[in-house]
């Protein structure tokens, strides 16, 4: 521990780190920009700026260690005086809409103009004038609302080692974008949309669809059908300024009706259904000698990293459709023949926690007679703002049940929001339908938390299953490196491309004023809540909700039936964004009847 | 992309990947691409991201930061027109729109025929022959906006 003093008061603080640190324990909080805890240190912005006693200028407390003895300022009149300049000369280059932005009211920079007390413009200079990227069907980017902070370039790379966007350029040419000065859509952005969540203005954003899902909730003829995601409803909150970690399934439920929607369903029951399909995909694989290990598919934009970066994984890749995607190929099929429904009236409104999902809705390999399943998928955030924008009193509002039949859910369809979660579930079906023996203590552990890789093993009628869990691509990355190398390490393994899971997902509420963005504490705090919604649960086991049981009785048999796979299942197809160059093995050429044989065994053995 | 200049291109890329810090040689790796092609095309990025595993978004943000790096082609003639502060007082900007008019193209532009390229520079350091061009690092000085239509007629005479 060394001496500091801190606007006159001293402080024992331990050495080693920065000012920043050290007023925070002091408790102040220093006003930032680019600075990011769960990122490098950039120093660009200079907006947390102090004094220190015996030094010529101010430096960036972000990243200048303290020393003993050091005297620091962090509230003088130069030093405010100096940040309020600063920060009036990001706002110079930028363009004054604030009162018809998209991020109004829920904007960091506007906070921080506003908290540094920035009530004038004094410069006048010139603008930078782009275009807006709107071709990706997940993400739009508006350079000219860019600060150049870049966080987004430092979560793309660091967190998710997937490199899309980089500083391009210079001086006031600078900008943030894809190589070449490609689109989001023809990059090798996977539309994670971490760099959405971590973005302090409305530059990077998801592709909104709140006006096209109002104007389909206003059209008579057509049969509106919602769904939430696990994570949507313990996040919901949030954006509504309620303290993280509550549940408000019910609540969200009462305001989609609310909305207009004239059924909500539950992501969760096809979570459960997925559970089947993929627990047994994954017995068909250990016990018949097929591809391992077996790697789940659900996150969408894994689905695209995997295509990308790892196409030499794609037999391993669990054929079966994201949980979102079951149930909308179900509502247009099996409840649509159920209810007398012509398919094509039936509008399909995913909300989701994710900004991928918007992409994996487009996935051509999705349609079903030449029909797309999902037709909107919103982000949490947008549901959020669409509540508020019909002015629906929530959460104070009188809570719903899901519609029947598909709104009923076991615990481990909750849990699939939580990194972990997904294999927890299936590992709790695939004993059982393995054993034909009811698990004991079915909290697996292992599978549990917020770390960014771990693994576990669980008997499984007299063989022993390594399993792997991942979530975050750059920790998948080095996962998936491992297993190339040693193809056995594992039978199983669970990928998420969000760090911590669907709960850290892009389309989640903004982290509160004065919160950091994926910040693991409120991560954890997410997910405790889907943990405990799923210990409170009466059924916590796929198998044993009786709505799935219904269902194979009444419609698809057994799970990896005909039916099932072409509703139920997928294929993959390698894909090449510009920027990669094809890596071919042995220089051969592949062909492409050789790589439809080889990428989805099970589908093609059964169609 | 012609094989000798790539394997070349991948020869001198290879001395440094023997280094530690291989990837640090980005720049010099770049130099050489150019030196080689003239330009550096999407095709010769994405061939050095490959060779040194360097994502495509660092070398286009490096490419486009430097104004070194050229990501079009050029033509056979650069011409850089002075525009320090003597050239300019003495009719730089006059000379630079006798060649836009003479070339029909802008400043950092190239003739469709890829014989001209039109480029601004500072101060050349022979103010004494204000206003001045250089084409391929041959000063041309006292011109006026008549003798640059001469000057363009004797380089496209010689092709």
């Amino acid at each position: 521990m060394i001496k500091v003093y801190i606007n006159d008061k001293a402080y024992d603080v331990p050495e080693g780190i920065t000012i920043m640190q050290a007023a925070t324990i002091a408790g102040y909080k220093i006003p930032s920009l680019c600075y990011h805890p769960r990122l490098s240190l950039f120093g660009g912005c200079r907006v947390c700026i102090v004094e220190v006693e015996g030094m010529k200028n101010f430096v960036a407390s972000c990243a200048y260690p303290i020393r003993d003895g050091m005297k620091i300022h962090t509230n003088t009149e130069a030093i405010r005086e100096a940040r309020k300049e600063i920060v009036e000369l990001i706002l110079d280059n930028h363009p004054q809409d604030c009162n018809i932005c998209k991020r109004n009211g829920i904007c960091e920079l506007q906070n921080l103009a506003r908290v540094i007390g920035v009530e004038r413009r004094d410069y006048e200079g010139a603008r930078k004038m782009y275009e807006k990227d709107e071709a990706s069907p997940s993400i739009t980017n508006d350079q000219q609302k860019c600060v150049l902070c870049g966080r987004c370039v430092r979560v793309c790379a660091e967190i998710q080692d997937v490199h899309a966007i980089d500083f391009t350029s210079r001086g006031i040419n600078t900008r943030i974008s894809n190589a070449f000065d490609m689109s989001f859509k023809e990059s090798v952005c996977t539309t994670c949309g971490q760099c959405v969540n971590v973005c302090p203005t409305a530059t990077l954003m998801e592709k909104s669809c709140v006006d096209e899902v109002f104007a389909a909730l206003n059209d008579k003829s057509k049969v509106k059908i919602a769904q939430i995601a696990p994570s949507v409803r313990v996040a919901i909150g949030e954006y509504f300024g309620i303290k993280p970690g509550q549940n408000w399934e019910k609540e969200t439920t009462a305001a989609l009706r609310k909305l207009g929607f004239d059924y909500v369903f539950d992501t969760q029951f096809t979570a459960d259904l997925t559970i089947m399909e993929e627990g047994s995909e994954f017995l068909d694989r250990l016990q018949n000698g097929g591809v391992l290990p077996m790697i789940t598919s659900c996150s969408s934009a894994w689905m695209k990293a995997m295509e990308q970066f790892y196409q030499d994984l794609i037999p391993n890749v669990s054929t079966c459709r994201s949980p979102m995607s079951m149930l909308s190929s179900i509502t247009k099929t099996y409840f649509a023949e159920k209810m007398k429904i012509d398919p094509k009236n039936i509008v399909n409104v995913a909300v989701m926690c994710c900004i991928a999902k918007k992409y994996e809705a487009q996935r051509p390999e999705l349609m079903i007679d030449g029909m797309q399943m999902t037709d909107f998928v919103l982000t949490t955030r947008e549901l959020g703002k669409m509540i508020k924008s019909a002015g629906i009193n929530f959460p104070d509002i009188k809570g719903e049940e899901f519609d029947s039949p598909l709104g009923m859910s076991s615990g481990a369809g909750t849990i699939f929001g939580a990194t972990g979660g997904v294999m927890e579930a299936a590992l709790r079906t695939a004993y059982e339908l393995a054993t034909g023996k009811t698990l004991g203590d079915i909290d697996i552990q292992a599978a549990r938390g917020t770390k960014g890789i771990k693994e576990g093993k669980v008997d499984v009628g007299g063989t022993e299953v390594r399993f792997a869990v991942a979530s975050g691509l750059g920790n998948v990355e080095k996962l998936l490196n491992e297993v190339r190398k040693d193809k056995s390490k594992y039978h199983f393994i669970e990928i998420m491309a969000c760090p911590g899971g669907c709960v850290g997902g892009g389309g989640q509420p903004y982290a509160g004023l004065g919160a950091e963005p994926f910040d693991v504490n409120l991560l954890k705090i997410r997910a405790q809540a889907l943990y405990d919604n799923d210990k409170g649960k009466m059924i916590r086991k796929s198998h044993e909700n009786p709505d799935i049981k219904k269902l194979y009785d009444e419609f698809f048999g057994k799970p990896l039936s005909e039916k099932s796979h072409k509703l139920l299942h997928t294929h993959y197809k390698e894909h090449f964004p510009k920027g990669i160059i094809p890596k071919r093995p042995n220089n051969g050429e592949i062909t492409t009847e050789e790589k439809e044989c080889n990428k989805c065994q099970t589908t093609n053995k059964k169609n | 992309m012609s094989d000798n200049k790539q394997k070349e291109l991948k020869n001198y890329i290879e001395q440094y990947l023997k280094k530690e810090d291989g990837d640090s040689y980005l720049i010099a790796v770049l130099h050489k691409a150019q030196e080689l092609y003239g330009f550096l095309s999407r095709e010769t990025m994405e061939f050095v991201a490959q060779e040194m595993n360097i994502p495509t978004s660092t070398i286009w943000g490096v490419a486009t930061f430097y104004h070194y790096f050229n990501l079009k082609p050029r033509g056979k003639y650069i011409i850089s027109v002075c525009m320090g502060t003597a050239c300019y007082v003495k009719g730089a900007a006059e000379i630079m729109g006798a060649l836009k008019e003479e070339l029909g193209i802008k400043e950092g532009e190239t003739t469709k025929d890829m014989l001209f390229t039109l480029q601004e520079a500072r101060c050349l350091g022979a103010c004494g022959l204000a206003p001045l061009i250089m084409i391929n690092g041959k000063i041309h000085g006292d011109l006026t906006p008549k003798k640059i239509a001469e000057l363009i007629k004797e380089y496209r005479n010689k092709g």
